[in-house]
């Protein structure tokens, strides 16, 4: 598997080359959201604005009615948890183009409660005007830019930074409100997003070997979330559904489908992986995500439980896996 | 401006500000309630600030306000803004954020006064699908940010003023602002940034009436010594009487020394209706309690009418 160092780093540098009016905010965290070179490359349009998340939320505001793109670059808890009635009101209500790039999405940081975006989704779902965007991988990464600045409104990022695994063909961009289909069948259809997408990509290849047919949609646009995709795998799951999400199983992805099973009388069964209404602690990424039954094994559990049979699927098949670029355009209905 | 100018800019805000009060009285009296205290202690502030401090172009809105047409989003992106009667968004034209909301019925007020809202614009007040709303929002008239949520204003005029440095326009930003809302601990965030910016570009009015909804401000939570505390923030501080025009009007003044200018405006609450002090302490929203106190405040208003050239 290809492992991409500072993907955001450097597409966010090359992306900004010839657009003057994208201005960088930060808070304190530059060189831990990656745009520290981007700040030495474009002085004049990196502002510093210190431990401050209330009033970076104000100027932003203002420099956006005044024809500007503020991409505000911070731990991902600081843009929306601490800040909310000033990105609610000052932002969002007038449905102003700010970018918010949140970095450390649910449990990608051994920092803990404090600096875990385990709740982001379902804030920022219940916030009119406000588009959210999910990373999944290098390529993700890499093309999310160009989906976010064509929204008039404000856009909440969740971001990846370090090693990031490319898991999608390198010019396979990510496109709006469009699922990347990454498995197709008929037998279940399985949801992911963000950091859980590799984890599902680990394990359908076994699951297939036994003989079942799976839909596996990798979501990055998570509000709106109105791609007719969804709807048409949803119908088609024979034993039903899973979600697996880096997130409270309220109020995210999980819960998106399951607006959606009810408001469309799709009935199946759903069964929703994620932080079940927790907060998280300090560890790494692997372990947390284990201990939250969100990792491959958690998965399996679920399909078995779905298809109410053994898989005889184990911890030591699912790392021996080489992952390669997949092939994530296809649509449901090419399937 | 020569001794006569002056002497006619006094006179002119004088007569506005009593006249705005006028108007706010008598909307309450029709109402049976609203805010009169802060029509009180801002009105000076306010015509000075619309007659003479800052330089605004023409309305562009009409006088007579549209009615609400729906809250902004990707439907409704051409959304009607209450900007639009402080004129237009220009370059070397001077633009308003009004912070406290709850002074909207004085806001209204003022905009009538000085031409830029219908005589009886009044009547839509609080009325249901209307714009001009008892607290106001982007859409009502002479609102240009949603800024109800106290707080919030100075930060925004702080992005404006940021960008004016970076499009090199001359016109200046302002803000009105209410002495309650230096609790907010925002407030001083975006001080401390506007000063490391030098954001000379922008001028803050405080109305220091020392009231606010539970009370008074120093029994509620004291933000004296503003002044120091302001300047150690590093901005450049006038203390003026807030009802003497001519203090008001060379506060304003421009000084390019990288600092965000404060004219913190001490004024009295009950300023041109002595009546109010009874309430004293509370005088945040005044609602009469009874037909006789009612009839106190109609002839009060009567008595005043007749002193001053009125409608």
């Amino acid at each position: 598997m290809e492992i991409v160092t500072h993907p955001y780093e450097k597409a966010f540098i090359e992306w900004s080359k010839d657009k003057p009016d994208v201005l960088v905010l930060s808070a304190d965290l530059t060189y831990s959201c990656e745009v520290g070179k981007w700040k030495e490359i474009y002085p004049d349009r990196f502002f510093s604005m210190g431990l401050a998340e209330q009033n970076m939320m104000g100027f932003a505001a203002g420099l956006a009615r005044r024809g500007f793109y503020p991409f505000l670059h911070t731990f991902a808890v600081f843009l929306y948890r601490r800040p909310y009635d000033q990105l609610a009101m000052s932002i969002a209500y007038p449905n102003l183009p700010v970018r918010l790039v949140g970095f450390l999405p649910g449990i990608t940081t051994p920092g803990g409660v404090t600096h875990q975006a385990t709740d982001d989704i379902a804030i920022l779902r219940t916030t009119p005007n406000m588009t959210i965007l999910d990373c999944g991988d290098a390529t993700d990464v890499e093309t999310v830019l160009d989906v976010a600045q064509l929204i008039e409104g404000p856009v909440y990022i969740r971001m990846l930074r370090g090693e990031v695994p490319r898991l999608f063909n390198k010019n396979e961009k990510m496109v709006f409100n469009h699922a990347r289909a990454l498995s197709w069948g008929s037998d279940l259809v399985i949801f992911s997003e963000g950091i859980c997408t590799e984890e599902v990509l680990r394990v359908t290849p076994l699951v297939k070997e036994k003989g079942l047919s799976i839909t596996h949609l990798h979501v990055s646009t998570l509000k709106p979330f109105s791609d007719p995709q969804i709807i048409k795998a949803i119908s088609k799951a024979r034993f039903g559904v899973i979600s697996i999400e880096n997130h409270n199983i309220i109020g995210g992805l999980g819960s998106a489908i399951a607006e959606i099973i009810a408001e469309k009388g799709l009935a199946k069964r759903l069964i929703r992986l994620g932080l079940k209404d927790t907060y998280a602690h300090g560890a790494s990424q692997s372990y947390l995500m284990k201990e939250y039954q969100i990792d491959g094994m958690s998965l399996v559990k679920a399909i078995e439980s779905l298809i109410n049979k053994k898989l005889d699927i184990f911890e030591k098949d699912l790392g021996k896996l080489s992952l390669e670029p997949a092939h994530s355009l296809l649509k449901v209905e090419d399937l | 401006m020569n001794n006569a100018e002056i002497s006619q800019m006094i006179s002119n805000i004088e007569i506005s500000a009593n006249r705005i009060r006028l108007r706010v009285l008598e909307h309450i009296l029709k109402n049976n309630g609203g805010y009169m205290s802060q029509a009180c202690s801002s009105a000076e502030i306010l015509a000075a600030l619309y007659l003479y401090i800052m330089k605004l172009g023409p309305s562009i809105a009409p006088l007579t306000p549209p009615k609400f047409k729906g809250v902004p989003g990707s439907n409704n992106q051409d959304y009607f803004r209450g900007g639009a009667y402080n004129g237009p968004l220009q370059a070397d034209l001077d633009h308003f954020i009004f912070s406290p909301s709850h002074y909207a019925l004085v806001l209204y007020a003022t905009l009538i006064e000085v031409g830029r809202l219908a005589e009886d614009a009044l009547q839509d007040f609080n009325q249901d699908g209307s714009t001009v709303e008892m607290i106001g929002h982007e859409h009502s008239p002479g609102v240009d940010s949603t800024a109800g949520s106290l707080g919030q204003a100075i930060s925004q005029a702080g992005g404006f003023a940021l960008a004016r440095k970076l499009l090199n326009e001359v016109g200046r930003e302002w803000v009105f602002m209410s002495d309650g809302e230096f609790q907010e601990g925002q407030i001083w965030e975006a001080i401390n940034t506007m000063a490391y910016y030098r954001l000379d570009n922008i001028g803050v009015y405080v109305d220091v009436n020392g009231q606010q909804c539970d009370g008074l401000v120093q029994e509620v939570m004291s933000v004296e010594p503003l002044k120091a505390k302001l300047e150690a923030f590093g901005a450049r501080v006038q203390v003026v009487d807030g009802h003497n025009v001519e203090e008001l009007f060379n506060a304003g003044k421009y000084h390019k020394d990288g600092k965000p200018l404060f004219v913190l405006c001490y004024t009295n609450p009950t300023k041109f209706i002595p009546l109010l002090n009874n309430r004293k302490p509370k005088l945040h929203y005044l609602r009469f309690t009874s037909e006789e106190e009612k009839m106190e405040y109609q002839s009060l208003f009567e008595e005043l009418e007749g002193m001053i050239p009125w409608k």
